[in-house]
């Protein structure tokens, strides 16, 4: 008998239908991987098996698990089964745990609300848990004082401390770094294992599914469009949506080749060391060495890449080089000129270098209209174009990232994610700079955005030289897009090369475990009636 | 929640409109005492009755709604003339030594009972309703430097914040440009909860004596005249009260209805 | 702990001593001298002078403020100008009304609002959120001394529950206990509607957190997530405006002790003003400030004991 059966649901809210006809089914011991674009209804189907779906839903169907259906059972029965017959680990590590308790305290709480136990077995037990999950530290602790990759092993803990039948995990390593990302997937297949627990993992990353899931289920728009066992489904694709994902995923860009030139930007020994305040009255500031002795350079028409995990200094170098930040030691220099002048960031370098940010959300004054907002970097011009020729550089702007001079009047929440990362390349792009610096800029879009997006960029490289630093923690974007590559480790380039060449031949320890513990997407093959 | 903005607005504009229209008509002089028509309860004559002057209630109330939102509205305004700009300054200037200066000046002022401070200043300057603004007017400033810079903060590490200065646009360019547009709203939330809180402020001090002196007329002091007739004459104290209650209600209703308005976005109850 | 603890004992210090700096600047700057003032303007230049040496006044400014604030840390506040006796005395007799007064307010206003606060956000949207807030709305609007007015016309006049004001002394605490109902109420009731408020939309923000959708995937109920994880979390922004409530509740005092009749610090602080008795206005009000950055001091402490992201962190 299977432990978990979903058969027919349908959901909605309001007057939206959300879910669709959307059947699984979950055996002990097997691992079921939900994948999909955003909008997909993954994470609602997740929310629906745990009773937890937001008020005002109304659902058709039923949710099996082992004898009981979800859709029938009282919310009080819901109660007694949450954390006891299935349990749930969410994406958001940093605020998945209350702030106000310990760690011990929130997985013994488990425990206690289900069972009737002392509190001392159960804390007893719960500092079991935390060791079986690999997590070192006292039970005391705050979450405050854990990294992201130690919370999700509390949270994971919470969810498993009665050993429950299913386990729900919904995007569990999407915060977290590649690294962490394969430890804690390591963790939940070894759990799996023991446990003879059933798993639904829900990931919008193919490359994570393919690796640890027995069973893999595609959605599109609340529908499942393919669903099959991993090995069938890898060599045998079948469905176009399907086809189309596993293709974005590995989307290859074709870059113009680079012709070796003269050196635009150069990054000489910087560092930069943040202070923090006395642990005790008396005792030493702790440090943090945010920036230790970078060097490295950028040539004209020249696309570097910078990979490294969190905290090792990219987005403080990234400040440094866009002058938002000054360091102690060295020196930046854009084509011949300090980034930093007597104390204050240099005009004459702000003209050749622009920013593409991550958020397509945050990029961007909400109360402003798009050709304002395009328009913003001319102010470092010395003579600006007004009147006509401004609206003119505006709309060849627009009409360069595959928008519409028309697009100008609108306003930003009028546009998709993927469109507002074409406006702020737009608006990178309005003074021609001789540098554009990708902070994460492709890493909050769905696959096939991002595929999109990275084929403009390399457009814009046919059209025009253009000099970039990509920075991103996704390895095989960067080693799509970019010539050369930077890997960063505590504040220190650790290495860098060709990219081709330190990704097919990593010689630095830290670089092979980068890669290492990057999923990648086996070999697919499709199915006959879809080529 | 629109019904709270439409009877906040309602109950805000008829209020208003009393204090324009007295300044072109009221039904009586309020100058002129006719003491063998006191204190009577209200009739067709005198809708809301008289006090133990004779003079009318209604015209009373008219002309004390102007002094109410003269003194609360020109203590916002001194509270945002000021505290915007410290607060906008503060968050530009996040983590230094001024901003910091900035902020315990505030907390300082918090720290000071602001009901005992009017009574400070108008005993050194004697009560009138100029005194009585700057009395209130000062404790309107650190409320709105303190959310100006809460607001401003977030707003410093978007993206949009750091993408216009990449673009080497100043400090101040910037809090006017980009911070001050998406703080607008906040601040009239705030202005209009803290004109209520300046006509019950304003009330206070007119009532126990420190603001607006006569002849001119106030709620707070018709409030204080009534207090020992209560008994005898309990719409003189009623009239003036709910006048008080009325004002201040649908202030606070249209503050939390614009609030509604501007942020749509309703929090998600995780339970 | 301890350097968070330091940190908010230096900024008490810094706060009391520009506080301190401000009170005696301000009757400083008052035009015509205390001396001129109680001998009044027909007095002779010689018994003028007399007076200002024997009160002080010829001093430097320096000097005088440096005596004033020994004589506040030795609790020697001066000699009152009309009185004539200690001010010390004249507010130690009259702080036993003032502060006991206070504190039951901001008891009665915690003991309303927690309640309502839970119930209105654990209903949210239904119908007693709807009524408490309702009820809120009103609280927050009403003027207190109008609403003591009214409660003496009700209890104290039509009903006779109450004396409609005065203070019998605490020699028997339940009627000095009684006679302080009645204001305690009018002080206590907009209080509460406030932080009812506070409570619930705290209450609220805390529900929409992720933490607490961990906690009822754990099997929590809706009441159990509220009670175990958002009740403690709301206190934090909860706590500052209970410190702040304490300061109105004390200034507030001085117009309610007014209407009940009540030998209190405002009944001391209103003759004194009229008299321009100013050392007494000047220590009461240094009173009120010290009393108010106290409790504020005690707030921040008590932030810690709640939030133990501050233990560690300044």
């Amino acid at each position: 008998m299977s432990l978990l059966n979903v058969k027919n649901l349908s959901l909605s809210i309001g007057s939206f239908q959300i879910l669709h006809d959307v059947s699984i089914d979950i055996q002990p011991g097997e691992i079921v991987a939900i994948t999909g674009e955003s909008g997909s209804g993954k994470s609602l189907t997740a929310l629906a098996v745990m009773g937890l779906l937001p008020h005002g839903s109304v659902m058709k169907g039923s949710i099996w698990l082992e004898k009981k259906n979800i859709l029938t059972t009282s919310e009080h029965d819901l109660c007694s089964m949450r954390g006891r017959a299935m349990g749930m680990v969410f994406q958001e590590p940093m605020t998945a745990l209350n702030p106000v308790k310990t760690i011990g305290n929130q997985v013994a709480e488990t425990i206690i609300i289900h069972e009737r136990v002392t509190k001392f077995d159960a804390n007893k037990r719960a500092a079991d848990m935390l060791q079986r999950v690999g997590l070192t530290v006292d039970p005391s602790r705050y979450p405050h004082e854990l990294s992201g990759g130690q919370r999700q092993r509390v949270v994971i803990a919470m969810a498993i401390a009665l050993r429950p039948k299913l386990l729900i995990a919904d995007e569990p390593t999407t915060a977290l770094d590649v690294t962490t990302q394969a430890r804690i997937l390591e963790l939940l297949k070894d759990l799996v294992a023991d446990f003879d627990m059933g798993l639904l993992i829900i990931t919008h990353d193919l490359a994570v599914v393919a690796e640890i899931a027995d069973k893999i289920v595609v959605m599109q728009n609340g529908c499942i469009v393919e669903a099959a066992k991993t090995q069938e489904l890898l060599h045998n694709i079948r469905h176009p949506y399907t086809k189309a994902l596993f293709n974005a995923s590995t989307h290859r860009v074709i870059l113009p080749k680079y012709i070796p030139s003269l050196p635009l930007l150069s990054v000489e020994s910087v560092a930069r060391t943040y202070n923090f305040p006395r642990k005790s009255v008396f005792g030493p500031r702790p440090k943090f060495q945010a920036l230790d002795g970078v060097s490295f350079h950028i040539s004209r028409g020249e696309r570097v890449g910078l990979v490294g995990e969190s905290g090792c200094g990219k987005s403080t170098l990234t400040r440094a080089i866009l002058g938002l930040e000054e360091v102690q030691k060295g020196q930046i220099m854009l084509d011949g000129q300090s980034v930093f002048s007597q104390k204050k960031p240099n005009l004459e370098v702000r003209r050749k270098m622009q920013v593409v940010f991550q958020d397509p959300y945050g990029s961007f004054n909400p109360r402003h209209r798009v050709d304002r907002l395009i328009a913003e970097p001319l102010h470092v011009l010395e003579n600006a174009p007004i009147g006509k020729d401004r609206d003119l550089a505006i709309s060849k702007a627009l009409e360069d990232v595959g928008l519409t001079a028309a697009d100008s009047k609108k306003y930003i929440h009028e546009f998709s994610g993927g469109q507002r990362q074409r406006i702020a390349i737009a608006r990178a792009l309005i003074i021609e700079p001789e540098l554009i610096i990708f902070d994460e800029a492709v890493s909050a879009l769905d696959v096939s955005i991002r595929a999109q997006v990275l084929d403009l960029i390399a457009d814009l490289c046919r059209k025009r030289p253009l000099a970039y630093l990509f920075i991103s923690h996704d390895l095989s974007v960067v080693r799509t897009v970019t010539d050369r590559v930077l890997v960063m480790q505590l504040g220190q380039i650790v290495e860098q090369g060709q990219t081709e060449q330190v990704f097919s031949n990593p010689q630095h320890t830290y670089t092979q475990s980068l890669i290492a513990a990057a999923p990648t997407l086996p070999e697919v093959t499709y199915a006959i009636e879809t080529i | 929640m629109k019904r709270g903005l439409i009877i906040g607005s309602f109950l805000s504009i008829i209020f208003m409109g009393l204090a324009f229209f007295s300044f072109i008509w009221i039904p009586y002089d309020i100058e002129t005492l006719e003491i063998s028509n006191k204190l009577k309860n209200p009739n067709l004559d005198h809708w809301l009755g008289t006090d133990h002057f004779g003079r009318d209630i209604l015209s009373m109330i008219m002309m004390g709604a102007r002094t109410s939102i003269a003194v609360a509205l020109l203590a916002v305004g001194i509270g945002v003339v000021i505290g915007v700009p410290l607060g906008l300054f503060s968050a530009a200037r996040r983590g230094s030594f001024i901003d910091e200066v900035i902020m315990r000046g505030n907390d300082l002022i918090f720290a000071f009972p602001s009901l005992v401070i009017a009574i400070l200043i108008t005993a050194v300057f004697g009560p009138s309703a100029v005194n009585a603004i700057v009395a209130i007017g000062i404790f309107n400033i650190p409320v709105f430097a303190r959310l100006t810079r809460a607001a401003a903060l977030p707003l410093w590490e978007r993206d949009f914040i750091l993408s216009a200065r990449v673009c080497g646009k100043s400090e101040v360019r910037i809090s006017i440009e980009h911070i001050l547009p998406n703080i607008t709203n906040l601040m009239i939330v705030q202005g209009t909860i803290q004109f209520s809180l300046g006509i019950l402020a304003e009330a206070s001090l007119s009532y126990i004596g420190l603001g607006a002196q006569p002849p001119t007329a106030s709620w707070g002091r018709m409030l204080a005249d009534a207090q020992t007739l209560v008994s005898i004459a309990p719409h003189v104290a009623l009239v003036p009260g709910l006048a008080i209650l009325l004002m201040v209600l649908g202030l606070n209703l249209m503050g939390d209805g614009l609030r509604d308005l501007f942020d749509p976005r309703i929090k998600g109850d995780r339970t | 702990m301890i350097r968070y603890t330091l940190g908010r004992l230096v900024s008490l210090i810094i706060s009391l001593v520009i506080a301190s700096l401000v009170i005696f600047s301000v009757i400083e700057i008052i035009p015509g001298d205390p001396a001129s003032f109680m001998l009044g303007i027909n007095a002779r230049e010689d018994t003028l002078a007399a007076l200002r040496s024997e009160m002080g006044l010829d001093q430097p400014l320096a000097v005088r403020y440096f005596d004033w604030v020994i004589g506040l840390l030795q609790g020697d506040f001066g000699n009152s100008w009309t009185y004539k006796t200690p001010v010390s005395e004249l507010i130690s007799d009259r702080i036993w009304v003032s502060l006991p007064l206070a504190i039951y307010a901001l008891i009665l206003s915690t003991l309303i609002a927690f309640p309502a606060g839970i119930l209105a956000a654990s209903r949210r949207g239904g119908a007693s959120d709807v009524t408490i807030m309702g009820a809120t709305q009103m609280g927050v609007a009403i003027p207190n001394f109008w609403f003591a007015m009214i409660m003496v016309l009700i209890f104290a006049i039509h009903l006779r529950w109450f004396s409609a004001g005065g203070f019998p002394g605490w020699s028997n605490p339940l009627q000095g206990l009684k006679s302080l109902t009645l204001p305690a109420i009018s002080l206590a009731l907009p209080q509460a509607a406030i932080l009812a408020r506070i409570m619930r939309s705290s209450l609220l923000d805390m529900l929409s957190e992720d933490f607490i959708r961990t906690a009822r995937a754990k099997g929590l109920t809706r009441s159990q997530a509220l009670w175990r994880h958002a009740v403690r979390n709301a206190l934090i922004p909860v706590l500052t405006i209970i410190g702040l409530q304490f300061s109105f509740l004390l200034a507030g005092g001085i117009i309610i002790e007014q209407i009940f009749f009540l030998p209190g610090l405002g009944r001391l602080i209103f003759q004194a003003i009229s008299a321009r008795d100013l050392i007494v206005v000047e220590s009461v009000v240094m009173l009120l400030v010290f009393t108010v950055i106290i409790v504020n001091f005690a707030v921040d402490l008590a932030y810690a004991a709640v939030d133990p992201r501050l233990r560690r962190k300044a």
